[in-house]
């Protein structure tokens, strides 16, 4: 038979036998939609983690104290215990170098903070004015911590627009002077709502200067340092240059942790990768079911269709002709469910992007494609027996069965 | 033109074997108009069958226009049914969800004409039975007359020599069972295809030239046959 014809004699006996058609397309489509809508989902939470990385600072190099022998991004080490105490002065120390761009010691806390009557616990970040830039974040009014010397405690602070409305309301913040644990702080800026980023809700922060903080803390030990190079191909030598400096000052013992943040990143990324593939994998399971119904529901296609198939061995039509017409029916079946299940694939993963809209979904093309290649392959593999069946039919019986 | 040499089919029904022909031997000329007749299971049909090539003998050897067809492959056994064997049968067996000039058309489709050339052929083949305006009908908008009429011009489209005839007028009342029977002579007449009919009905069986009678596998009598 020629191709068109053997297409046309395909569709007519496919579209004789709707329920059964739609039932396999239904079967496949969801085979499909599942894979592209959990591979979305997937490679939609490895985009936002890398966006939320990105959001941290560009070129960024971090100092945790507390030295850990593991090595790559495992979460362990940022969990290292002291040995020494991380200052404001190492921060200090750490800036002077050609490749670095700007540094900002961090001190992390709480403190109840209170106006008025008003009052609630509230984080408290402590750091210097380069911080602002090193993390990318935006005022909404005011200013930022002022370009002192960062051992110098100012009372001055900045705070989180929701903050700022608890305990504000609808007066003016700015000028205003607020409680934060046992000392007074002016406040001097609003931070402008943007979003998170990890674990740090920008609109529900009040940040102060890093020696301010040491104070109100009681203690000189910073949470972290972080370091911004000039460039990217300068984080190694920041990286090095860091340790030195802290050897240097800690009496030549490297009692800190130094992380790159594409270390932190790749890292993430293989983890995310390798979920993405996974969710992939079992979403192909319902492909084999899809297959295995194909199968089926052409094996009893072929016990309906018996005395067709003993007609056309009469009329002169070789074995391999009732192959190719049985396996031409599966991979039509296949194609057309595969178009169906990715349109459906694609407005699932658009409903899920409308529901949780912070979620950057899109299935990857080599899941589309491998769905696509999977769903053609599944009909033709399960196609094949029921094919071959068909085909050895005997005529004669074949042309007795009613 | 049909040599069959010494015929043994025997079927295996569970552990038994059961035989359906015993040592035919049968020789049909190009042009002959013949009947298989006998009472159920006398093994008319499976001669017919192995005749047509849907189903090979046990043993013994089958000589068809001085081919040996005993021992082809599946491939070459379809091709010579295409190319010199027509079929019609009883119960019609055209595909419902075709019309009637798709039906017809079916041999050629398997046999990779071009559908230019189809189109004249059907209207030809459908003009001939009377059809023409039956042409986009389906099969179960056809009385059985014009269902069987549709089935022999799908058997006869690709000029077959060979036309084999199952219980042809067996599922037709007698009006048009008549008709069927005049358009096969008139087959056999003009155009010199062999004729085979197998048939219960011993008024059909009678306007053959030659009458082959079977009971258990034999051929018992056949009379009527031409001098070669």
């Amino acid at each position: 038979m020629r191709y068109p014809d053997i297409m046309i004699f395909v569709l007519g006996a496919l579209s004789r036998y709707r329920v059964r058609t739609s039932l396999i397309l239904l079967a496949m489509s969801i085979g499909i939609a599942s894979i592209i809508v959990l591979t979305s989902l997937g490679e939609g939470a490895r985009r936002y983690v890398i966006g939320e990385f990105a959001s941290l600072g560009t070129n960024l190099v971090i100092v945790i104290p507390g030295r850990s022998e593991t090595s790559g991004g495992s979460p362990a080490m940022l969990l290292g215990s002291t040995t020494r105490d991380l200052t404001i002065a190492d921060a200090v120390a750490i800036k002077r170098h050609a490749a670095v761009k700007q540094v900002a010691p961090v001190f992390v806390g709480a403190a109840s903070i209170s106006h008025n009557q008003r009052d609630r616990d509230a984080p408290v970040l402590g750091s210097t004015s380069e911080l602002l830039d090193i993390r990318h974040w935006k005022l909404a009014r005011g200013k930022f911590l002022p370009t002192v010397d960062p051992e110098r405690a100012n009372s001055v602070c900045v705070l989180g627009t929701k903050i700022r409305n608890e305990l504000f309301g609808n007066e003016s913040a700015l000028g205003q002077w607020v409680r934060l644990g046992d000392r007074r702080f002016r406040v001097i800026g609003i931070l402008a709502s943007e979003g998170r980023s990890i674990g740090v809700d920008v609109q529900d922060l009040v940040v102060i200067p890093a020696a301010s903080a040491r104070i109100l803390f009681n203690t000189p030990s910073l949470f972290r340092i972080l370091i911004e190079a000039k460039t990217l191909d300068a984080i190694p030598a920041v990286k090095k240059h860091t340790i030195n400096t802290i050897k240097a000052r800690h009496q030549g013992e490297e009692d800190v942790t130094v992380i790159t943040q594409d270390a932190v990143l790749s890292t993430f990324d293989r983890i995310l990768k390798a979920l993405t593939v996974t969710v992939a994998g079992i979403a192909a399971i319902s492909l084999g079911v899809a297959g295995i119904l194909i199968m089926n529901i052409m094996l009893v296609a072929i016990s309906q269709r018996t005395a067709e198939i003993g007609l056309l061995k009469a009329l002169g039509a070789p074995a391999r002709q009732i192959v190719v017409l049985f396996l031409a029916e599966a991979a039509t079946l296949s194609f057309v469910g595969a178009c169906l299940g990715v349109v459906l694939g694609e407005f699932g993963s658009w409903v899920i992007g409308k529901i949780y809209p912070t979620l950057p979904l899109g299935a990857p093309w080599w899941a589309v494609l491998a769905a696509f290649t999977t769903a053609i392959v599944t009909g033709l593999v399960f196609g094949a027996l029921p094919a071959r069946r068909a085909a050895r039919l005997d005529p004669v019986l074949a042309l007795a069965h009613k | 033109m049909i040599r069959l040499e010494a015929i043994h089919r025997v079927f295996q029904v569970g552990d038994q074997e059961v035989p359906a022909l015993d040592n035919v031997s049968l020789s049909v000329k190009q042009g002959e108009y013949l009947s298989i007749m006998g009472p159920s299971g006398s093994g008319k049909s499976t001669l017919l069958n192995i005749i047509g090539l849907l189903d090979q003998p046990t043993s013994g050897k089958y000589i068809l226009d001085q081919d040996n067809v005993t021992d082809l492959d599946d491939e070459a056994l379809a091709k010579t049914r295409r190319e010199r064997i027509g079929f019609v049968f009883q119960f019609f067996h055209l595909l419902p969800r075709l019309t009637a000039a798709e039906n017809v058309e079916l041999p050629m489709v398997l046999d990779r004409i071009s559908p230019a050339k189809r189109k004249q052929r059907v209207n030809d083949a459908l003009n001939a039975m009377g059809l023409s305006d039956r042409t986009h009908h389906r099969p179960d908008q056809l009385s059985g007359g014009q269902r069987q009429r549709v089935a022999i011009a799908r058997a006869t489209v690709l000029e077959p020599r060979i036309l084999l005839a199952d219980e042809p007028t067996g599922n037709l009342d007698r009006r048009s069972g008549q008709d069927v029977i005049k358009i096969l002579e008139g087959l056999n007449k003009e155009k010199g295809i062999t004729l085979i009919i197998v048939t219960h009905d011993p008024e059909v069986g009678h306007r053959t030239h030659r009458q082959i009678h079977m009971i258990d596998g034999r051929i018992v009598e056949d009379a009527g046959q031409r001098p070669s």
